[in-house]
């Protein structure tokens, strides 16, 4: 496939892996935010290409994995109205709340859609003039914008039975507050598409008060090959951008005036890492009658966490999946615990897809 | 409460478990237990296999077939794989009432052709009609029965060394289905591979008398098929990812929905396991067959690594490749 198969060559990643061998001298410890990264590592096997020295830890990135309990305890309130479609993402579907999923809620007769995209959500409302269509807002910068749209446009366009729940979230003041913590490792490897939106500016800070290595990488083989081969050259620590097909320094303008069009920032609960200050997006009050939480104020106890699980202590890049009590054991994709074993893109799931100690492959 | 979800009837992990602790631990009995694709049994007249299908694809036309061909082709092929020749098949149809007479009509010519280049006959058959809501349009079920002609095929005869052989590429079938569902709306021009591959395995068995085991690679794809093998042998199976077919149509679409196309059904492939000296004869025999021209070697039988299927990828690294767990769905980024 043309603008895929370059990236995957196995001549230049082995080309690449040898520079990086050629300069490392000692450990480094980088931290991949992103779940596609962390998906990508495993599915190439580039855990074994890169040198032993190089230690990749997973990080925080990946929006079904850090959203909390609370939430999905709102939606599936919010799926057993009457007259109600919920429409989701489907990787959404079979993350744990405290006491059921989607996924248990649709096979009892909740009328639950998987959806690609908020204009499909969008088409099932106006197809179904008579019921209240949700569509569950969860993702990063990357996604927001798409949906802050699909508001825009209900509103135009007149269409009263649509609103969305809301617990989008930004991933610059996560790393902030990971950093402000002490994370130890070297640098981040910073997602690309948010960043292609965001731009750099507001990781600066990361490099110029926390003097961690950064760099902005895109998500093939060859993409993370070269932006750890940066990182372990930069000096002193910046932030620099490997993914130039996709980000720029100054991100994507328009799709940030999209977002702030229809959200304020807010403060937001990270499942495993807490309240993050302003780390969260809320729905503008012009736009409250978009906001499903304003429309059906769902009542909900206060949420239950599994004491034992440690998804929290995994995205917060202290402990790897293996060194979690649940892990392979309790927690399993089939019978997941916690939402890093569920979404496709997170670590505890890479770990069980794709580490298989025996075959050598380390994690 | 436990509760039936999609994910029980994804041919995953959740649908063995169930299988296993429900049907045939109740069902219990020495041909259920061997769990092939069709069951076969003595007669006075020979080695006779059976088999059984139901079929509840949505839409229920889709581009390269519909309902009433894969009704067909499934069955027949579930035959074909256990070393039998096709021979009849019954057909039972749930229809949903309001169901336009010009689309039964049309799958029923479908079925008739369907069955016409499998030269298999449909000697039996029942029709019902439920109320709107009690079904999805239509569900066809058909069981098959043939004579089997190549015995010997099992799990058990498969040694390290042996080579691993696909009739052609994956996926086509799983993605020209979703192309089609609503809400899931994208351009593309791949068919569904489904067909009938009797014709391609008798010519197959003819070439060589050392093929160990061969199989359908539907739902859960190749690898929870692959997986099923290496858990039933005890041997790993070890894969090359160059050299397995996916067309561009395929891989686009897994690129842009986030799938696996080593996960997505086939409903026109078959998955050989053969003697290493006669994989060649094989691949040849079924290059030269209707529906074999994209066969390829894609990896091999492994002493080592027991019970587990792995990779080398692409890109030159090394992974474990699971069997599905849970329904492949589309991710959020």
């Amino acid at each position: 496939m043309k603008y895929v198969d370059e990236f995957r060559n196995r001549r230049l990643i082995a080309k690449e892996a040898s520079l990086i061998e050629a300069v490392v001298d000692r450990r480094w410890r980088f931290m991949e935010v992103c779940g596609t990264h962390t998906m990508s590592i495993f599915k190439f096997g580039l855990r074994q290409i890169l040198p032993d020295d190089i230690e990749l830890l997973s990080g925080p990135g990946c929006p079904v994995c850090v959203t909390p309990n609370s939430y999905l305890d709102k939606a599936i309130a919010i799926a057993g109205e009457k007259n109600v479609i919920v429409t989701t993402f489907g990787d959404m579907l079979r993350v744990p709340g405290s006491r059921s999923t989607l996924e248990i809620q649709k096979a009892s007769g909740c009328d639950i859609r998987i959806v690609y995209s908020t204009t499909d959500a969008l088409g099932i409302a106006e197809k179904n003039p008579a019921k209240e269509i949700v569509f569950l807002g969860v993702g990063f910068e990357t996604t927001t914008p798409t949906v802050a749209q699909s508001i825009i446009m209900a509103k135009k366009a007149g269409i009263r039975n649509y609103s969305v729940l809301s617990a989008h979230k930004t991933m610059p003041e996560a790393l902030e507050s990971l950093a402000d913590s002490g994370l130890n490792v070297d640098g981040f490897i910073l997602p690309g598409h948010v960043s292609a939106i965001t731009g750099i500016g507001p990781y600066r800070s990361l490099a110029g008060i926390h003097h961690k290595r950064c760099v902005v990488a895109g998500f093939e083989p060859l993409d993370i090959l070269q932006s750890i081969a940066i990182l372990v050259r930069q000096k002193p620590p910046k932030v620099e951008i490997q993914y130039k097909r996709i980000a720029s320094a100054g991100g994507n303008r328009r799709a940030r005036a999209c977002i702030y069009r229809v959200f304020d920032k807010c403060d937001s609960v990270w499942r495993g890492i807490g309240n993050v200050a302003d780390s969260g997006l809320k729905i503008k009050r012009a736009y409250s009658d978009f906001d499903a939480e304003a429309r059906f104020r769902p009542k909900v106890s206060p949420p239950k966490e599994n004491r034992s699980c440690r998804c929290g202590d995994v995205l917060k890049g202290l402990i790897s999946p293996r060194e979690c009590r649940l892990f392979a054991k309790a927690c399993t994709p089939e019978h997941p615990v916690g939402a890093c074993m569920v979404s496709g893109e997170g670590a505890c799931a890479a770990y069980y897809r794709y580490g298989n100690r025996s075959l050598g492959v380390k994690v | 409460m436990d509760k039936i979800t999609m994910a029980h009837g994804s041919g995953g992990k959740d649908m063995h478990e169930l299988i296993n602790s429900l049907m045939i631990k109740e069902l219990d009995n020495g041909i259920l237990r061997r769990r092939s694709d069709s069951a076969a049994f003595k007669t006075g007249a020979g080695e006779i296999a059976f088999t059984t299908d139901s079929y509840v694809v949505t839409p229920i036309i889709f581009p390269g077939g519909d309902i009433g061909s894969l009704a067909v082709h499934g069955t027949v092929n579930d035959l074909s794989v256990c070393g039998a020749r096709p021979l009849y098949l019954s057909l039972a149809l749930v229809i949903e009432e309001g169901l336009d007479r010009k689309v039964l009509e049309r799958i029923v010519a479908s079925i008739k052709n369907a069955a016409k280049k499998a030269g298999v006959q449909v000697i039996a058959g029942d029709t019902k009609v439920v109320g709107r809501g009690a079904c999805d349009k239509i569900y066809i079920n058909t069981s098959g029965i043939g004579r089997v002609f190549y015995r010997g095929l099992s799990v058990r005869s498969i040694r390290p060394q042996d080579a691993v052989i696909v009739s052609g590429g994956l996926g086509e079938h799983a993605v020209s289905v979703l192309s089609k569902r609503e809400g899931i709306n994208f351009g593309t021009e791949v068919l569904s591979d489904s067909a009938p591959l009797n014709g391609m395995i008798e010519k197959a068995l003819k070439a060589s008398r050392n093929i160990r085991f061969m199989r359908d690679p539907t739902r859960g794809g190749l690898a929870t098929t692959l997986n099923e093998i290496a858990g039933g042998s005890g041997f790993g199976i070890a894969l090359e990812e160059k050299d397995i077919p996916v067309s561009e149509g395929v891989r686009g679409a897994c690129e842009l929905l986030g799938f696996d196309p080593l996960y997505l059904a086939c409903e026109g492939r078959a998955l050989f396991i053969t003697a290493p000296g006669d994989a060649d004869k094989v691949l040849r025999a079924l290059k030269s067959a209707n529906f074999g021209r994209g066969a390829r070697i894609i990896g091999k039988v492994t002493s080592g690594h027991k019970g587990k299927v792995y990779m080398r990828t692409n890109s030159g690294g090394l992974r474990l490749v699971d069997m599905l767990s849970g329904e492949q769905l589309p991710r959020i980024c």
